[in-house]
C-alpha cells in the first residue's frame, strides 16, 4: 500500500485508526466520575498531541537518523508560526496558505542555519544550533526587525494576533467587533460536534481532524524517508561519518537535507499551532522548548518510527493531566489512610503533580536516558522479549540505538 | 575614554560570573570528559544558599515588648530573630546584614556535597556513554533541580541585599583623574569582581602548585597512564567535580545581591556560559576565563547607547554572533588544546 511493505502499512493503518477514533479512545471515563480528570479527549489537548507529534517526527528524522543533536528546533516552529500568522493577517483566514507558507519559510530559515551549523558536528553542532535559536528568540522577543524598519514583525512581548482591521486581501471585510477565526474553506477550526452516549460525551473537532490528517501525511513521509536509500545514507552518517567520507561520498548534502526536512516539519507544526489557536508569542522559541522536543523524541524512542508520536503524546498527556491534580484531589485519593500516613503520602506526591509536573517529566526523562536509552519502544521490546523468553534482543533496522555524530 | 572605562567596568561583573561558571564547566569537561548541562543549576543552587542562610538567620520568635503599644493600647509583640538572643542585638543585626558574605562559608560544604553526590550518583555512570547522552541526562537533572527550587522558594525573584557597607556606589572616575560623576561604580560589583579574581587565582594556584593539582593535571593529559602509576585518579576527579560545583555555587552566592535569585537564573546563565566555554576552547581553563571576561565586556560595549543607535538590539545577540563566528573560523576556540573534542 502506498509503496510500503506490509509491516509499515500495518503501522500506518494502526496510527490512522488511533487518530480517527482518538475522541473515543482518549475519553474512557464517563463525565462526572472521579476518573474524568484523566480524560484527554478534549479538542485542545488532542490537537496538541498530533501537532507536537509532527514536530517530534520531524526532529527524529534529524536526530534519530543522523545522530545530530539540535538544541534549536523550536526556533523553526516559531518561524513557522510567525509566517502563518502573517498570512492570516495579510492574505486570508483560510489555513491552507498559512500552513504552506509556514512550511516554506521554516524550510528556508533551516536551510540557512543548517548550512552554517552542519560545518561542525558533535557538541559544537548542538551549541551552534542553540546559539542560532537563542539569537532568533531574542530577535523575535524584542521585535528588532520591526523596530529597524519602523513597523511590527513579531510583535515583541505581546506577540501577534489577527485583528479585525487587518488587510486580508482575499477575504471579505469583517464586521466591526467580529473576531477573525481560522477556517478551512468555511469550516471553522473550533467547530465541534458533540456526541453523548449515556454518561459519556465525545467531542469531534474539525481542527483536530485537519491536524490529524497532516500528522498522518507527515508520518507517511517519515516512513518513506526511513525506508529510502536516502534514509540509509543518513544512518550511515550516524554510525560512521568518517567512513562515509572515505568511500568518496560527501555526507554534508545528506545531513543538510535531513536538517531542512526536519525544519520544515517544525514549520508545519508551528503553522498548525497557529491555525488551531490564532496567536503567537516568542516564548515558544525559547531553548527549553527545543529541549522539550528532544525529551519527547527520546522518551518515545529516537530512531524509531512510532517513538516520537508516542513520546509527544505521553509528554503532552502528563503535562495536561498532572498539572490538573492539586492537593485537594490528592487528599481525596489518600483519605482511606490513617491521618499521619496520608499527610506523608500527600506531601511526597504533591512534589510531582500540579505546578510541579516538570519534576515528573524530568525524572522520567532521566530514568529513560539512564536505563532504557531506546525509550518506550525499547522498553516495550524488552518486556515483549521477557514475556516470550527470547534470549537475543532482536534489533531490527527500525530501532537503531541513538548515538552521537562524532 | 571615560565612557570606555565605564563599559569595561560594567562588563566585569557579568564577565566574572561567566568566567566562574565557565571555569567550572571546563574543569569538569577537562577532567571527567563530561558535558554538564546541570552546571547552571549549580550556580542557581549557590544563589539560593545565600537566600537560605538569610532565612535561617532571620528566623525569629515573638516577644512582648513592654515599651511599645499597638493602637489598642496593648503591649506590642515584636519578632526577634534568634541570633539577637545568641549574640546580642547589635552583633545579631550585623550578622544578618552580612548574611551574603557569610553564605560563602555555608555554601562551600553544601556545594561540594551536592557536586560529589551528583558525580557519584549519576555522572559516574555516563563516562562511557556518548556526549549526547551526557547532555541529555544532565539537562533532565537541571530541569528537576530547577523545579524543586521553584517548589520550595516560589517563582518570584527573592531580593537578597548586600551588606550595608557595600551599598551605594563610588566615583571611580575621580580617583583616576576624570571629571567627577562620569564613572560611577557600585561597590558590590567591585567586590564581586575581586572575589571572582580571587577564586580564579586560587583554582589556578591549586592546580599549578600543589601535588594534588599536579596529579589532576597529569590525569587530564593522560588518564590511563596516571591510573597505571597506581594513583586513584577517579577519586581525585570526583573531588574536582565537587570543587567545580563549589566554584559555580560561590559565583551564585555572591551574584545574589546583583540579581535577585530566581529559579530559572541557572538556565539563563547556562547557555551563555556554554557559549563562553566553546569560544574559549573546550578543555582550556585560561581560555574559559579569558573568554568569560571578554564576552562580558563585549556585551556591555554592545549595550552602549551609541552602538544601539547604530545597530539596534545588537546587545542581545552579540554573544551568539561572536560564538558562531569563532566556532566557524577557529574550530578550537581561542585557546583550545589540540586533540580535545575535535571532529
Amino acid at each position: 500500500m502506498f509503496g510500503l511493505d506490509k509491516k509499515d502499512a500495518t503501522l500506518l493503518v494502526v496510527v490512522a485508526i488511533l487518530a480517527l477514533f482518538a475522541p473515543f479512545i482518549l475519553n474512557p471515563f464517563p463525565e462526572g466520575s472521579a476518573m474524568a480528570q484523566f480524560n484527554a479527549g478534549y479538542p485542545d489537548l488532542m490537537q496538541r498531541f498530533v501537532i507536537f507529534g509532527i514536530f517530534a517526527i520531524g526532529f527524529n528524522i534529524l536526530f534519530g537518523l543522523t545522530g545530530y543533536l539540535s538544541f534549536g528546533h523550536a526556533a523553526f516552529l516559531g518561524v513557522g508560526s510567525y509566517a502563518a500568522i502573517w498570512m492570516m493577517k495579510l492574505l486570508t483566514m483560510n489555513v491552507i496558505p498559512a500552513i504552506i507558507v509556514s512550511v516554506i519559510v521554516a524550510g528556508l530559515i533551516s536551510f540557512l542555519v543548517g548550512w552554517i551549523s552542519l560545518r561542525r558536528s558533535g557538541i559544537y553542532f548542538s551549541i551552534l544550533t542553540l546559539a542560532f535559536a537563542m539569537m532568533m528568540y531574542q530577535l523575535a522577543y524584542s521585535d528588532l526587525f520591526g523596530q529597524l524598519f519602523g513597523g511590527v514583525l513579531t510583535g515583541g512581548e505581546t506577540g501577534l494576533q489577527p485583528k479585525v482591521n487587518d488587510p486580508r486581501i482575499l477575504d471579505a471585510a469583517l464586521a466591526e467587533g467580529a473576531t477573525p477565526k481560522a477556517h478551512l474553506f468555511g469550516l471553522e477550526m473550533g467547530a465541534s460536534y458533540k456526541l453523548a452516549v449515556g454518561s459519556w460525551e465525545f467531542t469531534f473537532n474539525a481542527g483536530y481532524y485537519i491536524a490529524a490528517v497532516a500528522m498522518l501525511a507527515a508520518f507517511y513521509m517519515s516512513i518513506r524517508i526511513f525506508r529510502s536509500p536516502f534514509g540509509l545514507m543518513l544512518r550511515s552518517v550516524k554510525s560512521n561519518q568518517q567512513r562515509v567520507s572515505y568511500t568518496g561520498l560527501n555526507p554534508r548534502p545528506y545531513t543538510l537535507a535531513a536538517f531542512v526536512i526536519s525544519g520544515m516539519y517544525a514549520g508545519l507544526a508551528g503553522g498548525l499551532l497557529v491555525a488551531m489557536d490564532t496567536q503567537v508569542g516568542a516564548e515558544r522559541m525559547f531553548w527549553t522548548a527545543s529541549g522539550e522536543v528532544v525529551i519527547m523524541t527520546i522518551l518515545g524512542g529516537a530512531g524509531t518510527l512510532i517513538g516520537p508520536v508516542l513520546g509527544s503524546g505521553l509528554l503532552k498527556y502528563m503535562e495536561n493531566i498532572l498539572s490538573k491534580i492539586n492537593k485537594g484531589v490528592l487528599e481525596g485519593w489518600f483519605s482511606f489512610m490513617p491521618d499521619g500516613m496520608s499527610d506523608f503520602f500527600i506531601a511526597i506526591t504533591n512534589l510531582f503533580v500540579g505546578k510541579q509536573w516538570h519534576i515528573t517529566t524530568g525524572v522520567i526523562f532521566m530514568l529513560v536516558i539512564i536505563f532504557v536509552p531506546g525509550g518506550l519502544v525499547e522498553l516495550g521490546k524488552r518486556i515483549g522479549n521477557l514475556l516470550t523468553r527470547k534470549k537475543q534482543p532482536n534489533n531490527t533496522d527500525g530501532s537503531a540505538k541513538a548515538e552521537p555524530a562524532e | 575614554m571615560d565612557a570606555i572605562i565605564l563599559q569595561i567596568l560594567n562588563g566585569l561583573d557579568k564577565g566574572s560570573a561567566y568566567a566562574l561558571i565557565a571555569l567550572g564547566l571546563t574543569l569538569i569537561f577537562g577532567t571527567l570528559g563530561v558535558v554538564n548541562f546541570a552546571h547552571g543549576a549549580l550556580f542557581m543552587i549557590g544563589a539560593f544558599c545565600a537566600v537560605t542562610l538569610n532565612r535561617i538567620l532571620t528566623l525569629s520568635h515573638q516577644v512582648v515588648d513592654p515599651t511599645r503599644t499597638d493602637f489598642l493600647g496593648n503591649p506590642m509583640k515584636v519578632d526577634v530573630p534568634y541570633v539577637f538572643d545568641m549574640f546580642g542585638e547589635a552583633a545579631g543585626q550585623s550578622i544578618i546584614d552580612w548574611s551574603v558574605p557569610l553564605a560563602i562559608l555555608f555554601a562551600i560544604p553544601v556545594m561540594v556535597l551536592v557536586g560529589v553526590i551528583m558525580e557519584r550518583g549519576l555522572i559516574k555512570f555516563f563516562y562511557k556513554r556518548p556526549h549526547a547522552d551526557q547532555i541529555l541526562v544532565t539537562f533532565g537533572l537541571a530541569i528537576v533541580l530547577q523545579e524543586i527550587i521553584k517548589y520550595y522558594y516560589g517563582a518570584n525573584p527573592i531580593p537578597t541585599p548586600a551588606p550595608e557597607a557595600f551599598k551605594g556606589s563610588f566615583d571611580f572616575g575621580a580617583m583616576l583623574g576624570f571629571d567627577p560623576n562620569t564613572i560611577i561604580y557600585p561597590y558590590w560589583r567591585l567586590v564581586y569582581f575581586c572575589f571572582a579574581a580571587l577564586i580564579i587565582g586560587a583554582v589556578f594556584v591549586f592546580l599549578q602548585f600543589t601535588t594534588f593539582g599536579m596529579v589532576v593535571r597529569a590525569g587530564m593529559a593522560d588518564r590511563e597512564t596516571v591510573g597505571l602509576l597506581g594513583i586513584d585518579i577517579d577519586k581525585r576527579f570526583t573531588i574536582m567535580f565537587g570543587l567545580a560545583a563549589a566554584v559555580a555555587g560561590l559565583a551564585g552566592v555572591m551574584y545574589a545581591p546583583i540579581n535577585a535569585p530566581n529559579y530559572h537564573m541557572g538556565m539563563d546563565f547556562l547557555v551563555l556560559s556554554f557559549v563562553v566555554v566553546v569560544v574559549g576552547g573546550m578543555g582550556s581553563l585560561p581560555g574559559a576565563v579569558a573568554a568569560g571576561f571578554l564576552l562580558g565586556i563585549l556585551e556591555s560595549f554592545a549595550s552602549m547607547r551609541e552602538v544601539i543607535a547604530f545597530i539596534p538590539g545588537i546587545n542581545q545577540v552579540i554573544i551568539y554572533l561572536v560564538a558562531i563566528i569563532i566556532l566557524l573560523t577557529r574550530p578550537r576556540g581561542l585557546m583550545g588544546r589540540k586533540g580535545v573534542m575535535e571532529d
